[in-house]
């Protein structure tokens, strides 16, 4: 129990662990509520596509420039990130094959051209490139200062125009012809939704992964919807979960060596999906059976009664 | 030597993988292959601090279970109301990341390390040879994609007409009184068990690839399910083979350009398909335009 004090003591009070601490709660925070839109308008797995899309990406920007710094980083993730879901849309509007399938091919192509050219590097003898494989799970820990500020800061910008925009990204979530019919630019919204995935994922990567990185969109916006119906409180919720979550895979994975920040990130928010799930208010395992329970005692003396009348 | 091993490892997988894909790509159901195939991890790692080694026939069934429960799980949640790409989504990375951790916490202990996860060693999977009274047969991997291989063609052979049916009317094929739910879980348990014999030699995520893309570049190609699968074997082989030369010119992962060199052709079949291609849609419309104008 003193190790645990210690631990949270060194957490609030070194001050590397505390801004790492921060800009892995702020990534939580903004992909969950990114991942509301994204969940509502059934592209739950595009996040994962982007994820694996944005390798390739990573590692030619380092080809390109030689130099392992984030920003480039974070550039080329997001211009290979774009190529992805442009080519999903190709591949879906051009010719008979299904989304799902497109998902399943640009994924995997990208990622495999992403393993050709790391492995190449790897092999190329290049001493600086070692860092470079950290973004396959991410690890928190190995984030200097100026990552941490730039993370946190693209990961406010992220969470102030999902504010900003959450009437017109409500209205083409539910109902995007009545949005068109009302004069909005959905074409624009459309693609600027796309783009805040984009970002929100590619934010994430050096922290949680490319691999794993889509489940911070996903979970805690599925573990949000079991508790409440209404779309603000949904987004709310939904990114007070990934901020949660967040924050224990970068407090756990500096606490035990050799443990990548990603994937306990990822189980901590499954965590509270599993608890989302069995005592969510709204659609939770233990409401709907005491419901359940409730409407077949409310019914049960009328049934009776009706029994009683046939049998009378 | 080494090379005939490690082309007949790959072609073994591609094959395997290209026929259930083609299943999988029919019923939509394309990135079910991806989440088994993330979820057989955990299967695979607790096997692995059970047994302690790799060979066991336990961490066959281990991840085939778990390819089972992950899809049994994905469908459980669905009907709870979660929209099926979410549950897929928040499914396979709980089981992968529950995998990632268990080998990080027992690095030690399990000799499995994230690379071999991610794009596996199919270099090496040529050194590990099996031995049958002091005499070696070949590479293990071999041994154990041909017995995947074998059961994957005898069970869809022997069902092939139900497999179809369910796979193009499922509906017809539940009125027909066929078990739909028993082929399902069924092509799945496939899956499940071709994943983990070419897990060692490709990997967790480039399995997918193997599963998704040669059956797709068949797709574009023909109309015919018999065709289609040939087509996706052949399209897997040949990927192989030309991800093997690229890797030994580029010196790079071969799991990787393997999945490269499928992409490739894919890419090929899609703009140049004879029926279905770009270029074959460009010529319709313009000779539609043209007759339309005469």
């Amino acid at each position: 129990m003193t190790g645990l004090w210690a631990s949270i003591e060194a957490l609030a009070s070194d001050p590397n662990l505390r801004w790492i601490a921060l800009g892995c709660m702020l990534l939580g925070l903004s992909s969950g509520m990114i991942g509301c839109f994204a969940y509502l308008r059934r592209q739950s797995l595009m996040g994962d596509t982007i994820a694996h899309t944005a390798l390739p990406g990573i590692c030619v920007a380092f080809l390109l420039t030689g130099v392992k710094s984030l920003p480039v980083f974070m550039l080329g993730a997001v211009v290979a990130g774009i190529a992805g879901t442009l080519a999903i849309r190709l591949i879906t509007s051009r010719s008979r094959i299904k989304a799902d399938a497109a998902m399943g091919i640009v994924l995997s192509s990208f990622f495999g051209i992403g393993i050709v050219l790391l492995t190449m590097i790897q092999h190329s003898g290049d001493g600086s490139q070692s860092g470079l494989d950290k973004f396959l799970f991410g690890q928190a820990a190995s984030m200097v200062g100026s990552d941490v500020r730039l993370m946190a800061g693209v990961c406010l910008l992220l969470a102030a125009v999902c504010t900003l925009l959450f009437k017109e990204f409500k209205l083409l979530s539910f109902d995007p012809a009545f949005a068109k019919g009302a004069g909005f630019p959905t074409g624009l919204l459309d693609f600027m939704m796309q783009a805040l995935v984009v970002v929100a994922v590619v934010a994430g990567i050096q922290a949680v992964g490319v691999v794993l990185v889509a489940a911070l969109l996903i979970t805690p916006a599925v573990s949000a919807r079991f508790w409440t119906e209404r779309l603000g409180r949904m987004i709310l919720l939904s990114g007070l979960f990934g901020a949660v979550s967040g924050l224990l895979g970068a407090w756990i994975s500096s606490q035990v060596s050799q443990l990548p920040t990603g994937p306990v990130s990822v189980l901590a928010a499954a965590a509270i999906f599993l608890l989302s799930v069995a005592f969510g208010s709204r659609k939770g395992l233990v409401v709907v059976a005491l419901t359940r329970r409730g409407m077949r005692r409310s019914l049960e003396p009328a049934a009776s009664a009706s029994k009683a009348k046939e049998a009378g | 030597m080494m090379d005939f091993w490690i082309l007949l490892t790959g072609s073994l997988a591609a094959v395997s993988c290209a026929v259930l894909g083609c299943f999988l790509i029919l019923r939509r159901m394309a990135l079910i292959g991806d989440a088994i195939s993330h979820s057989v991890l955990p299967g695979i790692v607790i096997a692995y601090m059970f047994s302690g080694s790799r060979d066991s026939i336990l961490m066959l069934i281990a991840a085939a279970f778990m390819g089972l429960l992950c899809v049994f799980l994905i469908q459980w949640f669905n009907q709870r109301g979660i929209q099926s790409d979410a549950s897929i989504g928040v499914i396979f990375t709980s089981l992968f990341a529950i995998g990632v951790v268990l080998i990080s916490l027992n690095a030690r202990q399990v000799d499995l390390d994230l690379d071999c996860v991610l794009y596996g060693e199919i270099a090496y999977a040529a050194w590990n040879t099996l031995e049958i009274g002091g005499v070696g047969i070949g590479p293990r991997s071999v041994w154990l994609l041909g017995g995947a291989l074998t059961l994957i063609l005898a069970v869809i052979g022997l069902f092939y007409k139900q497999f179809k049916l369910c796979a193009f009317d499922p509906l017809l094929a539940a009125a027909l009184g066929i078990p739909a739910a028993l082929f399902h879980y069924l092509l799945m348990g496939l899956v499940s068990v071709t994943t983990v014999s070419s897990f060692e030699s490709v990997g967790a995520i480039l399995v997918v690839g193997l599963l998704v893309i040669p059956p797709s570049t068949a797709y574009l190609l023909t109309d015919r399910l018999g065709r289609m699968i040939a087509i996706s074997a052949a399209c897997g082989v040949l990927s192989t083979f030309l991800g093997f030369l690229l890797a030994v010119w580029l010196d790079a992962s071969i799991a990787g350009c393997i999945v490269a060199a499928a992409a490739a052709l894919f890419a090929a079949a899609f703009v140049l398909s004879p029926k279905h291609g770009l270029m074959a849609g460009r010529l319709r419309r313009r000779r539609r335009s043209l007759e339309g104008a005469a």
